[in-house]
């Protein structure tokens, strides 16, 4: 799972994105584990994160498999966290995603403070990741770096509509729903954090960045990159 | 995946959500349909949206009188007012498409959800990848492209000839029929994904070749790549070897995803380390 790996954007388009997540390994500490991640989302609330998830039941902002007509016109957009940490009851990735470094950075101390024995992982800029290390004192045991896209990328959408969609690395945001939600953001048919929320109810794991998202589609509001 | 002909008012809602593009209003019956071929089975269409459940005359109804007076109504786009989706019961080798586009459903190899692989970040507990190598992902696919097996065998092919290493956890390995050669199950070859993960270990000093082998092989893939490397740090927590290979091979490298250590080895009895399969030099 590189879900978080190759988000498209530069560095600097990163300082609003830090995925803190927890993995057990099958065989080696996936034993016992449920209760330690569940205990990783329930640490990771005081920071304030904008989503928390868990691989196999999503994210804090979920479809409704029995929605109320009504609903149209009162959609609820919170997000909701203790669903997700209550959904926890297999061994599974669990995320925790913040929008700023000082909160990933804080999160990242507790976890090491808790010694859950669960793998723990940093998904961000290259110095993002590096800064969290440092401020809790942790040096880095290894590290996957992205070298983006290659092959046919004259198949890829512009990148705004990558940035969208590579949110969420499993490939569950289309293309097509990206632009749309661009489009109807330029025409005033829904706010950006309307538009957010019909994206990320798509994310299976819960990694999707609803704060980055919003931030990229009021940039496309105005200007198409 | 199917949806229903009695269920579905043509809304259009899906056609936008499928990340294949997969779904049409066909003009001959006026409902929306699934293109067979495309499906990739990923279930998006049917965990995604969420589903009213309105009487299908009603709705079928209301549309035609709004659209007499061009009125149109502005409803939520991530809805089915139906619940029009019919998942079905997939034979092989079609239910390969579920496993590796379903992020939901573990990949039976490893256990894993996802596209199947714990690469690095279960490092510290696994030393899947040790100092002094390179674990390559070389994923097919992604984004929102797809791909088919005979696609990714065009790359396994020619990194067997290269005599690497493939990682024995992982999905793709576990369908070969052939690991040294790269050869996957005939049956499957036909067969279209969202996207899958290649997993190779090779000695840093191979980084190079095997990133412009890769360059080599994509040219004649038909879709996108996406490539990381994974790699050991040192005990002071840097990594001063293979970054700046990769810098000078032109890469500027913005994102990784970092292991920070924490992992411990905690199940009572450990199980034995598995070695990659394939040949390793």
């Amino acid at each position: 799972m590189t879900n978080t790996l190759h988000r498209f954007g530069d560095a600097g388009s990163f300082y609003d994105d830090y995925v803190v997540f927890a993995i057990p390994s099958r065989g080696k500490n996936d034993k016992g584990s449920v209760p330690k991640l569940k205990k990783f989302l329930e640490m990771a609330l005081p920071f304030k994160p904008v989503n928390l998830g868990d691989a196999i039941h999503g994210g804090a902002l979920r479809p409704c498999q029995k929605m109320n007509p009504t609903a149209h016109w009162k959609r609820d957009l919170t997000p909701d966290f203790q669903a997700v940490i209550d959904g926890v009851d297999a061994p599974t990735t669990v995320a925790a995603v913040f929008d700023n470094r000082v909160a990933a950075e804080d999160f990242v101390k507790a976890v090491k403070q808790a010694d859950l024995g669960m793998c723990i992982n940093v998904s961000t800029s290259i110095d993002g990741a590096e800064q969290c290390c440092h401020a809790a004192g942790i040096p880095r045991h290894s590290v996957g770096y992205s070298l983006g896209f290659e092959g046919k990328t004259e198949k890829l959408p512009n990148s705004q509509v990558l940035m969208l969609t590579t949110m969420c690395g499993h490939g569950m945001i289309s293309t097509s729903l990206a632009k749309k939600m661009i489009d109807w953001v330029k025409e005033g048919r829904r706010t950006p954090e309307q538009a957010v929320t019909y994206m990320a109810r798509f994310c299976s794991c819960g990694v999707y960045n609803p704060a980055r998202a919003r931030r990229i589609l009021e940039d496309a509001r105005t200007k198409i990159r | 995946m199917r949806i229903n002909p009695d269920k579905c008012v043509a809304c259009g809602n899906c056609t936008y959500v499928c990340p294949m593009g997969a779904i049409y209003i066909d003009p001959a019956i006026k409902r929306a349909t699934v293109d067979r071929n495309e499906c990739v089975e990923c279930y998006a269409c049917f965990h995604g949206l969420s589903q009213e459940h309105l009487n299908p005359t009603l709705v079928r109804t209301l549309r035609k009188l709004f659209q007499m007076v061009r009125l149109r109504f502005d409803p939520e786009p991530d809805v089915c007012p139906t619940a029009a989706f019919a998942p079905e019961d997939l034979e092989w080798p079609r239910v390969v498409r579920r496993a590796f586009s379903d992020p939901r459903v573990p990949h039976e190899s490893t256990g894993v959800q996802g596209r199947g692989t714990e690469e690095v970040k279960t490092n510290d507990v696994s030393g899947r990848v040790q100092m002094g190598e390179v674990g390559f992902t070389i994923e097919f696919g992604r984004p929102g492209v797809g791909v088919w097996f005979h696609e990714i065998q065009k790359m396994t092919g020619a990194l067997a000839k290269a005599g690497v290493a493939f990682e024995k956890k992982n999905p793709i390995t576990s369908l070969m029929t052939d690991v040294p050669a790269g050869k996957l199950r005939e049956d499957i070859l036909g067969e279209k994904i969202l996207s899958a993960i290649v997993e190779i270990k090779v000695p840093v000093a191979r980084t190079e070749e095997i990133i412009r082998l890769v360059h080599e092989v994509e040219k004649q893939v038909d879709t996108v790549i996406a490539l990381g490397v994974g790699t050991r740090c040192d005990k002071d927590g840097e990594e001063n070897v293979v970054a700046p290979i990769l810098e000078r091979m032109g890469y500027k490298l913005e994102r990784a995803k970092t292991n920070i250590g924490l992992g411990r080895i905690t199940n009572p009895a450990e199980e034995k380390k598995e070695e990659p399969a394939g040949v390793a030099r």
